[in-house]
């Protein structure tokens, strides 16, 4: 038996109404990876912020390495050994590594010592784990991949013997994570202690060694990795049994529904966004769009839904040049359920009828000569949430109080009903529990089978792999070629995310 | 050398300007850095010249109205902080109420201690003792009056009673600003806090009290530069003296790129462009055409404008400015 690093009981934590942690125990062994995983909003996040000495939780105690520690102070937490590797990086943008990494650590008041110091330290740390990084380098330069190598430095910088790493491939290509996992591989052999809080189930079957499952609040079991499988996992995260794999049957697809060709766009700080992307997408087919966030994709979306104007390049939607805004778009039969739905699929501070009209709020479905039909919205709103399983199925609930899963099935509502010729789709599933991304993937590939030529943009590797029937990358505003999902595996479209493709060509025309 | 002069005399009119801007401006990188957007930099000059005239009058030193400005301008610099770091106001329009509380509150006060309207009374009066003002740490007539033979060296007197002390303090204060900034940990600590608060915070660190460090710090610094106007620049307060300065110190700052040197450079144009204005102004008659001297009142301004829209197009403030710092829950 392993020294205990962590050991956890009964930890207990409300946010006013919402129980986030309830009786929560946990013990992680010195020297391993240890596996947290849960939906999106099943309190992994604030149990590892109460570890981390963020928020006082309401009950329970913590004990590191046998000894008892005091809570709500991250200081105390550091002092003990324990680093956090956080989902959003917390580091200063136009700030140096070494600057980052000497926060907190300074060691006196004066900085130039400290940054010696910290100069010397990163270079041994450098070479025992493989975590190179350039000291001098500012921040904003540096890859998200390298940005979190800067993130696990400033712990290690401070001593930690725990390392906690929540959510940390949300931002990574499929290589950039094996690097990381790597890294995690070499940190346990010397005797680092890894948390990782993940939702994705593959990752904990790679590279941890026991895993904790959360469901709402509360810990539902503990597994040795070597005994358990992606199934049972998933079963205990929602309490059911879930389907991992999508079930489709092959596309039919029809004539060409959305052309795009040579398609470029500059922002207004003069960045290139786009480059020469062309693609065509058939009705009847999912045409799926993968790549790393923040690589152009977001900008597609706004340029085929009208709010953006190309800098060059044409665009067809059943062989009619596109409208020039979102509004005629939308005419034209083109339905969009935004990356963004926080911000541009729903007004969150409006009750759910008055969200799902958005954007069809002038047609006369819903408007009599200027006056919205506010009775009949109420009553067609309430039969759309029943068909779409949104819950709860009231349409005078406030948006905001709907949780992101259910939010997205009102958008997808609103879009759907229209039964539009294009459907336009980001991120469909970001921030929804297993249980609706489901769903929302049935509704998806209902409408492909109803004749609609779907648009999907995701940077969920394996939902553009299991939904898509066609797919192509983007990379720095390019676009690959496209090609038939069949053929693709995580590696090779990996490769194209990271930008292993011919961008000389005009692209997405083969296949 | 009519041009020689003509350079001369505009420098010097310079260097009588930039001390209020580059004092105002290092508040303003010190508030700004650390996240808290202080269009009250005016207000606090303003009241800091209040102070520190009517202290002076008082107590017969002008240090000492120096330091009351300083002390009064911290509890307002407090006051911002309360409002937007305490209660997380919006930062704006807490700024905008101590320029407004500014401009009553100096003239009201004023005008009943003195009855003169609002303006404080001349501190060089005929019973002066020159302890009154700050424009030489030691008064000229106390070391004439020790060592007969400087009245005839106006030079070496100069030097001796550290003639125009504030004036070197504003450039020293640009350095200091700059080394608390760049090689201190408190520095380090500030800038992330208007940069990435949370990274201070999970460091174990306060970003209230950072935070209440930099209007602190602004206060004081405000306090100096509303000494500088009315009790070195000139011998008295009137009201609305700051004329606005506040805000282009404000200017400077963004133009520095919340940088202290390159914010003391922007000081320093500005400072030029007010000097051109007054010479401007007092050579019109001169001129064939007769220009409205309104025109010459609007020029620095309006350069300011211009200067600020043509050069600073990509000026990127840091991120964490004006919004307040709120644990966030998952």
């Amino acid at each position: 038996m392993r020294e205990i690093a962590i050991e956890l009981s009964g930890i207990s934590k409300s946010f006013g109404p919402v129980q986030a942690n309830k009786e929560i125990n946990l013990s992680v062994e010195s020297g391993t990876i240890h596996g947290i995983v849960g939906e999106n909003g099943a309190g992994k996040s604030t149990l590892m912020s109460i570890l981390y000495g963020f928020y006082m939780p309401d009950e329970g105690s913590m004990r590191v390495f046998g000894e008892p520690l005091d809570f709500n102070s991250s200081e105390k937490a550091i002092e003990a050994g324990i680093g956090m590797v956080h989902q959003h990086f917390m580091l200063g943008e136009p700030f140096t590594v070494l600057e980052n990494i000497i926060l907190g650590a300074e060691g006196g008041f004066m900085l130039s010592g400290a940054m010696r110091h910290a100069r010397e330290t990163l270079l041994d740390l450098s070479e025992r784990y493989g975590l190179t990084v350039n000291p001098d380098a500012v921040i904003s330069s540096l890859p998200v991949g390298v940005q979190q190598r800067v993130e696990i430095l400033k712990a290690l910088y401070r001593g930690a013997k725990v390392l906690i790493l929540d959510e940390p491939t949300g931002v990574l290509t499929p290589q950039e994570a094996d690097a990381l996992f790597d890294i995690l591989r070499s940190l346990k052999e010397q005797g680092t202690t890894i948390l990782l809080i993940t939702h994705k189930l593959h990752e904990i079957m790679d590279v941890t060694d026991r895993v904790s499952v959360i469901r709402r609040g509360e810990m539902v079991g503990h597994r040795e990795i070597a005994q358990t499988s992606p199934e049972e996992l998933a079963e205990m995260m929602v309490g059911r049994k879930v389907l991992l794999e999508v079930d489709k049957t092959p596309a039919q697809p029809r004539g060409t529904a959305l052309s795009v060709s040579g398609l470029n766009l500059v922002d207004d700080r003069g960045v290139q966004r786009l480059t020469n992307v062309s693609f065509e997408v058939k009705a009847g087919e999912i045409f799926g769009v993968a790549g790393v966030s923040g690589n152009g994709q977001a900008q597609l979306l706004e340029v085929l839904s009208g709010m953006e104007a190309p800098t060059s390049g044409t665009i067809t939607i059943g062989g009619e040049p596109l409208g020039r805004t979102p509004n005629e778009v939308r005419l034209q039969s083109m339905g969009h359920v935004p990356e963004d739905r926080q911000h541009m699929g729903l007004v969150t501070a409006f009750p759910a009828w008055e969200s799902g009209i958005l954007g069809f709020q002038a047609s006369a479905l819903y408007c009599d000569r200027g006056a919205m039909k506010t009775g009949l919205i109420k009553e067609e709103m309430g039969r759309l949430m029943e068909k779409f399983d949104v819950r709860p199925p009231n349409p005078l609930l406030g948006t905001a109080k709907f949780s992101g899963g259910n939010q997205q099935k009102i958008v997808l509502a609103r879009e759907i009903d229209k039964a539009p010729d294009v459907l336009l789709v980001g991120q469909p599933t970001r921030g929804v529990d297993i249980g609706a991304i489901e769903f929302i993937h049935r509704q998806i590939i209902a409408m492909r089978d109803a004749g609609t030529a779907i648009l999907l943009v995701s940077v969920e590797l394996e939902e553009v792999l299991s939904l898509s029937d066609r797919v192509v990358a983007m990379f720095d505003g390019y676009c690959s070629d496209a090609h038939v999902t069949a053929d693709m595996d995580e590696r090779s479209l990996g490769l194209l995310m990271a930008g292993e493709f011919d961008r000389t060509q005009t692209g997405g025309m083969a296949a | 050398m009519e041009i020689f002069e003509l350079v001369f005399s505009l420098a010097q009119s310079t260097l009588r300007f930039t001390p209020i801007l580059i004092f105002a401006a290092m508040a303003g990188v010190f508030s700004e850095r650390a996240g808290i957007i202080d269009i009250g930099l005016e207000g606090k000059l303003l009241i800091g010249a209040f102070v520190s005239a009517t202290v002076a009058h008082y107590a017969g030193f002008g240090l000492v109205g120096l330091f009351a400005a300083m002390a009064v301008c911290m509890v307002f610099g407090w006051l911002h902080g309360l409002a937007t770091i305490t209660f997380r106001g919006d930062h704006v329009i807490s700024g905008l109420a101590i320029n407004f509380l500014a401009v009553g509150l100096t003239k009201t006060i004023g005008h009943s201690l003195f009855a003169k309207g609002g303006d404080t009374p001349n501190l060089a009066g005929p019973d002066s003792t020159g302890w009154e003002r700050l424009q030489s740490l030691i008064p000229k007539q106390v070391l004439i009056d020790a060592f007969p033979g400087l009245e005839s060296n106006k030079a070496l007197l100069n030097v001796l009673s550290l003639h125009g002390w504030l004036i070197a303090l504003a450039f020293i204060a640009v350095v200091l600003t700059w080394f608390v900034l760049n090689q201190t940990r408190f520095g380090l600590r500030l800038r992330f806090v208007g940069e990435e608060p949370q990274a201070v915070d999970t460091a174990g660190a306060s970003v209230v009290a950072y935070r209440f460090a930099a209007v602190t710090i602004a206060g004081a610094l405000c306090g100096i530069g509303g000494a500088y106007l009315s009790t070195s620049n000139i011998a008295s307060f009137t009201p609305k003296m700051s004329a606005d300065m506040g805000y282009l110190a404000l200017a400077a700052v963004v133009f520095g790129k919340w940088r202290p040197f390159y914010a003391m450079l922007g000081c320093l144009l500005f400072g030029l462009l007010f000097a051109l204005k007054n010479r401007l102004n007092s050579v019109n008659e001169g001129f064939l055409v007769q220009i409205p001297g309104q025109l010459f009142e609007a020029l620095p301004y309006v350069l300011v404008v211009v200067v600020l829209a043509g050069f600073v197009g990509s000026a990127r403030a840091p991120k964490a400015i004006g919004r307040p710092y709120v644990k966030e829950r998952e």
